[in-house]
């Protein structure tokens, strides 16, 4: 399809792509915008050279009509001596308005039948050998991602293989979500009591960003996704380690008694342990993540106190409440997430 | 012998009183029209602000002028005033002023239920922005709905929604619905029953024949968004689970009710623009319209194909393959009759000799951002395409365009060119120039630019975004265009209260135009027409001015 889209028009819509990113980076920042135009996965890449052609379909439309509009504009307007003077009235013509119906018929027919073939190619049932099964969960404002091959549960940051073929279940526990990473795929609704789909297969491992796309309520901003696309190697490996229980260590004991025995269990979860709350983030290996709050801060240990501390100060509206603990005791309590590795 | 006057026909000397008085209590079509005009740009400055605000949010990445609380109010009272509080009265407003009197009729069919569509319309407003002050009942701080202007549920639910606020919404937009619907009735009633002599349906000017449409569309598309908000508001206080997920109610049967309004709703807007275009761009261009069957079968068709595009809206919630293709394709297929609108446009300028006064101006804008807003929509058809760019900043810049670039444009070149048919002044065509670049620059500054982050990746109704993302350069640009577009808008307001005050007398015709309007005074004396007109073709102040030439020698 690509073949048949002007090459020029390709570099112009990349260099429009990129300019956001260049000014920022400018300011020496790592940035990562998640542009359709810059696809790492089959269907985001199908999706690119589908719309090469109807962007280039649209842009000879615009180009002929709008040329038409500027001609009349300068070529038929009134000139000193006109006044009182009217031009010959035209009343219609029906071959002319069958000639401008037709035309754009024609287009549409294409049109459709382009979207239609592109349709069938990226909505499909049947799934290749050796797909890898993902639940994906919405929740107000964090993303569950459950492996029930491999038994594994994390939060916010999914992992894949990379060439591998993957299929989501997109769930969803309280409101509808969207599931948008533009560089791997399209987006899909997360909708409650229905089970959506959605499919990718990366072709670059590397991360990849995108955030829920159905305003869900307050924090619909920070309801970010990660996308780690890792080479077969680097997959095994983080399957293994999500895998194995949480490895508590004697020295976080305190932290480990404050977290069991105030209302932390009640929501999360640390496999090994008493915690099996499931209305918030699995946090059995909770550092093996980059971020927290579904993306609103870096996952480190100044955030971590502060998160426990006031996590409605780091994200206006969420729903995991204060624990007014004193200071000391958090401390400790933090002691011991940062060993959850 | 010197007369005796009499002592009725003394000047008598009219209170403040009396004039509210009269405007409160008035039946008459064009002191209605007025009214939902001017309540109509009050809203518009009202939203204009709320837009503001959140452009000031999202110029800067992780801004915090706004918490995200105030911003979801903001686009949601931004986005339900600018459709129902700006959009429909405005188009109602003109419908009302103008089908009488350019079907050389005294008044609207039903005098009374007009008032009373366009006081249900303001209470309706009113009580939508009530909600600041009341939405949690008499003793909690009040808020604004914050579930989106299509409220989705179940977000919009009791379990997600608590306290009052949506059911502000809901009740405001039921019974401002009333005015549209009521308003609807009057304006087929008083086009099919109340036309002067000789005023066949082939001679109706396109304007009236394009709000007949319209009105047909409101009364086939406004009972199921009336019904659906009935019935999510049977789920909030009564217990009904029609969206209620959590007792198995289905959340995209709303989508479906409030798209199958919610598209033809978009038409139900552009067509008076287009109306609006149909009557400006002859008369400026000196040419009688191009195709006028042509232009009148088209919007038929407009009509009914748009009942049948709604779920184009959700081409993202996982509709069968079968659903999307059939969406994708009618969508496509609205694209021609409107596409023949704009080429008939087009052909009546070309041979013309254009006048590009201040109304003809904003309908030249018009014309390339509409085309604009076509092909963006077309592209939004192509599902996969939809499927990366939809419910991303790409949608509210391609929306934007049509109600901006497309309806507004057009509302402003209308105000333009009828105000002085309405006030018998005229507005400042200096000042008008000023208003009409400012606000067109401003505009495609802002939404251009907008395109970009929808394309980048940034979704809308996001209060903040990181600063990581490459979409800093492209907001602040946005955000920039606003300070244009409200620069545009007051000197827009300084014309019309300087007309006002002392404009320049506009005499009864003074656009050299063709339709009966142009043949009474400016302002219209009460009943509009000393004498019923009598017409013999669709311009009949052409053939009174061409007597040699006239146009039912070739209609």
């Amino acid at each position: 399809m690509t073949g048949a889209t002007p090459r020029i028009l390709v570099a112009v819509i990349a260099a429009i792509a990129a300019f956001g990113a260049g000014a920022a980076r400018a300011a020496e920042k790592v940035v990562r915008t998640p542009s359709m135009f810059d696809p790492a996965s089959t269907p985001a890449e199908a999706i690119d050279s589908y719309t090469m052609l109807v962007v280039a379909i649209c842009a000879a439309i615009f180009l002929v009509v709008g040329g038409l509009l500027a001609f009349a504009v300068v070529r038929f307007r009134a000139r000193p001596g006109d006044e009182g003077r009217e031009p010959p009235q035209i009343y219609g013509s029906n071959q002319i308005e069958l000639a401008w119906t037709v035309i754009p018929v024609l287009i549409v027919v294409i049109l459709a039948l382009v979207t239609a073939r592109t349709i069938l190619d990226l909505q499909k049932d049947e799934r290749p050998e050796g797909w890898l099964a993902i639940t994906a969960t919405g929740h107000q404002w964090w993303w569950e991602f459950h492996y029930p091959t491999l038994g594994i549960t994390t939060a916010n940051e999914l992992h894949i293989p990379v060439g591998q073929a993957t299929f989501l279940d997109l769930e969803s526990q309280d409101v509808i979500h969207s599931f948008w990473v533009p560089q791997l795929s399209g987006k899909t609704d997360v909708v409650p009591n229905r089970t959506n789909h959605l499919w990718m297969e990366a072709r670059e491992p590397g991360l990849y960003v995108g955030q829920c796309a159905e305003f869900c309520g307050t924090q619909h901003a920070y309801m970010l996704l990660r996308v780690f696309v890792d080479t077969k190697e680097d997959f095994e490996r983080w399957v293994a380690s999500q895998q194995e229980q949480a490895a508590v260590a004697a020295a976080v004991g305190p932290g480990r008694e404050i977290f069991e025995n105030t209302a932390c269990v009640n929501c999360h979860t640390v496999r090994g342990t008493g915690a099996r709350g499931r209305f918030g983030p699995d946090l059995t290996h909770l550092m093996s993540r980059t971020t927290i709050g579904a993306g609103v801060a870096p996952n480190d240990r100044a955030s971590l106190v502060e998160w426990v501390t006031r996590p409605d100060h780091l994200k206006p509206g969420v729903l995991m409440p204060a624990m007014q603990l004193e200071p000391a005791r958090i401390e400790l309590l933090v002691d011991y997430l940062v060993s959850l590795r | 012998m010197a007369s005796i006057p009499l002592a009725d026909t003394e000047p008598r000397r009219r209170f403040r009183s009396d004039v509210l008085h009269d405007w409160v209590t008035t039946v008459d079509h064009k002191k209605l029209g007025i009214l939902y005009i001017a309540s109509g740009i009050v809203f518009f400055v009202i939203g204009g602000l709320e837009a503001t605000a959140m452009r000031i949010q999202l110029a800067v990445p992780e801004n915090d002028f706004v918490s995200p609380e105030v911003f979801n109010r903001l686009f949601t009272m931004h986005g339900t005033t600018m459709v129902f509080l700006v959009g429909m009265p405005i188009i109602t407003g003109f419908g009302n002023y103008l089908i009488p009197l350019m079907i050389g009729a005294r008044d609207m069919a039903f005098p009374r239920l007009n008032a009373w569509g366009f006081w249900m319309f303001l209470f309706g407003g009113l009580l939508l922005y009530f909600s600041y002050l009341g939405s949690t009942g008499l003793y909690g701080a009040g808020s604004a709905p914050d579930v989106g202007w299509f409220a989705y549920t179940p977000l919009a639910g009791k379990a997600f929604s608590r306290g009052n606020a949506t059911d502000y919404w809901i009740l405001g937009i039921v019974v401002s619905g009333f005015g549209s619907l009521s308003g609807a009735v009057n304006m087929i009633a008083t086009a099919l029953t109340m036309r002067c002599e000789g005023m066949s349906l082939g001679r109706m000017p396109l304007f009236v024949w394009m709000m007949v449409i319209v009105s047909f569309m409101i009364l086939v598309a406004l009972p199921p968004l009336t019904a659906a908000q009935v019935m999510l508001l049977f789920d909030r206080f009564l217990g009904a689970h029609f969206f209620d997920t959590q007792a198995g109610g289905d959340a995209v049967l709303w989508q479906h009710f409030f798209w199958f309004f919610g598209h033809p709703e978009v038409y139900i807007l552009m067509i008076p623009g287009f109306a609006y275009a149909s009557e400006i761009i002859p008369v400026f261009s000196r040419k009688v319209i191009f195709g006028y069957s042509v232009m009148v079968g088209a919007t038929v068709a407009i009509g009914f194909v748009s009942l049948s595009v709604w779920a184009h809206h959700m081409f993202a919630v996982g509709m069968g393959r079968g659903l999307n293709i059939w969406f994708a394709t009618a969508t496509m297929i609205v694209g021609i009759p409107t596409g023949m609108k704009l080429f008939n446009w087009l052909a009546t300028m070309y041979g013309g000799r254009i006048r590009f006064r201040v109304p003809m101006l904003f309908c030249t804008a018009f014309l390339a951002q509409f085309l604009v807003a076509g092909l963006t929509g077309i592209m939004l058809a192509a599902v996969p395409f939809d499927w990366q760019v939809t419910d991303s900043y790409f949608v509210v810049a391609h929306f934007h365009f049509v109600l901006i670039g497309g309806l507004v444009c057009t509302i402003f070149g209308a105000i333009y060119y009828w105000f002085p048919k309405m006030s018998g002044r005229m507005l400042d065509e200096r000042l008008g120039r000023w208003h009409f670049w400012l606000f067109v620059i401003g505009f495609n500054v802002t939404f251009l630019t907008m395109h970009g982050q929808g394309l980048l990746g940034m979704p809308r109704r996001i209060y903040t975004y990181p600063a990581d993302r490459g979409w800093e350069i492209w907001n602040l640009v946005t955000s920039l265009g606003v300070v244009l577009q409200i620069a545009g808008v007051l000197f827009f307001v300084y014309a019309v209260i300087k007309a006002l005050r002392s404009g320049e007398p506009a005499g009864d015709d003074p656009w050299d135009a063709w339709t009966l309007e142009w043949s009474t005074s400016s302002p219209p004396p009460d009943y509009n027409f000393d004498e019923a007109p009598v017409v013999r073709s669709r311009r009949p102040l052409w053939d009174l001015k061409h007597p040699d030439d006239p146009d039912w020698k070739y209609e």
